[in-house]
């Protein structure tokens, strides 16, 4: 089995074009998909017009004001806005593909706040065109700017409930009030209820004014109570929901060190799956395995050559692809030895499943294509999150994911950069039986060799 | 050496082939290779039917038939590459079968050296390098030990076929259509060395869709129809079973399956 060994490197060797993209393609695809899920996208390019006149979006609420064009800054942190002067400016930038989509703020979204917030009536609106070529970029663009706006208006319910909230104040406790650059003191209710108390316990007991100011001070203790419960009521409306996180698993996985696992295990898939398939299949291309299986090699012996070749070489692949990328990304050295312990489990389970593939193909290119065809889907798959699909796809996905090494492997190897939860033990395991079950399929494969 | 010498005596051994049932006793002489009602089905096919035959030392079989007969199979049963559904085997040598396939079994990114050493560790021979010049000098490829097989023409990498089925010092040679994909003057140079082989004591064993060359060289043929054997014997006695020219053996192997309904 040695020498067959010896005999795979040196045709390797001497495919040194074969060789490189073997080794170049995995490490781009997976770099690709590794730096792909662990950077945020960008900022979608948005051209913004706002037909508000310069120094005219302030909205006046009783005795303050709220400037709105404060706001527009909130929005451009998700946003790249390209300022243009006119709406058909902004269409033309969305058509010209210059920009994702358009924001147009209309001359009187100010006196349309200013109605709402007033009278209750009214639908504040700003206008979003989009680009409708590309959907991806359009729902992009879209989301982002949502998402945002939602932001922009519960800023906005804030400071109007701020506000109404201390204007409610003042009527129930009093103070100094400034309108039109004048001060004016009010007295408040409590304050008025004092007065009028000490009015009705002064007038004499059968005077008809008396009931009169018991009816003023009970609608005065009514109002106080009512009041002073209006506060904390609409505070409430301004923040309705608080969303506290709890971690239940301790300590997570980092994304970027996941995101590394994945570009390490996606190449040492694709290296193991293409090397075990297409230099199983180059034994009956070349017409070699009747010669060899008659007496020289067992057929399960020239598996586990191939299994074993093709996981060494992913295996060190992979090894230099995690040092390399953990100059930028922190990964932990101080486990190393479970590195390698991860990839090899499941060097050899993908080496099993790429001679299973090398076994059914029998042909170098069919066997090239078959690798490639299997492992992109099986790498997606386990890669969908459980949140994403229906209960029914999500069983599926998880069969599937479940019957290929990519998921388990993953686990493996983002546990052995990071230490974190759910160990080691089952992702091996479940390694360990999918390769005893692939390696049996191989060798049924094989038999149709001879 | 002329080829035509060695298979002028070989085709005077007419009397060491032999058919054997599987009930009868092997006979009186010591085969070196003995087919005992081989009987091979692929599912509901059945490629092989009770074949029988023995072969003894020096003795050169040439197995003819149309596509389809079954002479791969055959082949591949007594060289252990398939296992017979019925039937055994039996070889009274201790060495073993050498046996070349049909398409050469070469590494085309290795060179010819390389392939036989290669092989020659995996037979577990105690001295692969000097096995691996023996091989070249008998096939007369020492000058072309480097060059990758890629790049030998069709004859050279038969010749390296060849050589790794003798790594073995086999008592029996089988050779699957061997001179297939040859043209006449490297056939020629094959068949010489084939002859070398004969010569020092090798049975060989050799299918062909070339009635000519079994006639040429082989001392005795098989004729297999649809995995049943329907003859063994010299091409003389093939010749005089339809009554035909004695000098044209593919008019008599003709009508030898015409006769019998192929």
């Amino acid at each position: 089995m040695r020498w067959l060994f010896v005999k795979d490197l040196q045709i390797l060797r001497r495919s040194p074009l074969l060789v490189g993209l073997l080794i170049v393609y995995p490490v781009v695809i997976a770099l690709m998909i590794g730096f792909a899920l662990s950077s945020p996208p960008g900022k979608p390019k948005v051209a913004f017009f706002s037909e508000v006149a310069p120094g005219k979006g302030k909205i006046q609420l009783g005795s303050q004001q709220i400037n709105v064009s404060s706001y527009a800054s909130e929005l451009f942190k998700s946003i790249q806005p390209i300022r243009v002067h006119s709406r058909g400016e902004a269409i033309a930038k969305v058509k010209s593909g210059q920009a994702q989509a358009a924001l147009i703020v209309p001359g009187d979204i100010v006196s349309q706040i200013q109605n709402l917030v007033t009278t209750g009536v009214g639908s504040p609106t700003v206008e979003l065109i989009l680009n409708s070529k590309d959907p991806l970029e359009r729902q992009f663009a879209d989301q982002a700017i949502q998402s945002r706006l939602n932001l922009v208006q519960q800023a906005v319910s804030r400071q109007v409930l701020k506000i109404a909230i201390s204007d409610l104040q003042q009527v129930l406790n009093g103070g100094t009030i400034n309108f039109a650059g004048q001060n004016f003191h009010l007295l408040g209710l409590r304050n008025s209820r004092a007065i009028v108390q000490g009015a009705a316990a002064a007038v004499p007991r059968n005077s008809p004014l008396r009931p009169a100011l018991q009816q003023v001070v009970a609608f005065a203790n009514l109002a106080i109570e009512g009041l002073g419960l209006s506060g904390p009521v609409l505070g409430s409306i301004g923040n309705p929901l608080t969303v506290e996180q709890t971690q239940l698993a301790g300590r997570t996985t980092p994304t970027d060190s996941y995101a590394v696992a994945i570009a390490v295990v996606l190449s040492a898939m694709l290296l193991t799956l293409l090397l075990a398939s297409g230099l199983l299949a180059i034994e009956r291309t070349e017409h070699a395995y009747s010669r060899l299986v008659r007496g020289l090699l067992t057929p399960g012996q020239l598996l586990t050559e191939k299994v074993g070749l093709s996981a060494m070489c992913a295996g060190i692949v992979s090894l230099l692809m995690a040092a390399f990328v953990s100059i930028f990304v922190h990964l932990d050295w101080s486990r190393f030895e479970l590195w390698v312990v991860a990839l090899a489990f499941a060097g050899v389970a993908f080496g099993t499943l790429g001679v299973t593939i090398g076994g059914v193909a029998r042909e170098v290119s069919a066997a090239s294509l078959m690798a490639l065809l299997v492992s992109l889907p099986v790498a997606f798959v386990a890669l969908v999150p459980g949140t994403a699909v229906s209960g029914a796809v999500k069983t599926l996905l998880d069969v599937v994911a479940f019957v290929f090494p990519f998921k388990a492997a993953l686990q493996a190897v983002s546990n052995a950069f990071s230490g974190t939860p759910p160990g080691m033990a089952g992702p091996l395991l479940h390694l360990a039986v999918l390769a005893a079950v692939y390696f049996v399929l191989a060798r049924v494969a094989v038999r149709r060799f001879a | 050496m002329d080829p035509r010498s060695w298979s002028a005596r070989a085709r005077d051994q007419t009397t060491s082939l032999r058919t054997v049932s599987t009930t009868a006793p092997a006979g009186d002489a010591i085969a070196t290779l003995a087919a005992r009602s081989l009987t091979k089905r692929f599912g509901a096919r059945t490629a092989l039917s009770e074949v029988s035959f023995e072969l003894k030392a020096s003795q050169v079989v040439g197995i003819i038939g149309p596509n389809g007969a079954g002479k791969t199979t055959l082949l591949s049963i007594l060289a252990g590459v398939l296992q017979p559904t019925e039937g055994d085997v039996v070889t009274a040598s201790d060495r073993p079968i050498g046996w070349v396939p049909q398409q050469a079994a070469l590494y085309s990114k290795l060179s010819a050296a390389e392939n036989l050493r290669l092989f020659a560790r995996l037979e577990k021979l105690p001295d692969p390098d000097a096995a691996v010049e023996r091989m070249l000098a008998q096939t007369g490829l020492e000058d072309r030990a480097d060059d990758e097989v890629s790049r030998l023409s069709a004859g050279n990498r038969q010749r390296v076929n060849i050589a790794i089925g003798l790594l073995c010092r086999p008592s029996v040679l089988l050779l699957d259509e061997p001179s297939a994909s040859l043209d006449p003057r490297q056939r020629e140079r094959l068949w010489q060395f084939i002859g070398g082989l004969v010569e020092g004591g090798t049975v060989v064993v050799f299918s062909t869709h070339d009635v000519g060359e079994a006639e040429r060289y082989a001392g005795s043929v098989l004729v297999l129809v649809d995995g049943e054997l329907l003859f063994s014997g010299t091409p003389a006695e093939l010749t005089r079973a339809v009554g035909g020219d004695p000098r044209d053996l593919e008019a008599a192997f003709v009508r030898f399956l015409h006769a019998r309904g192929h």
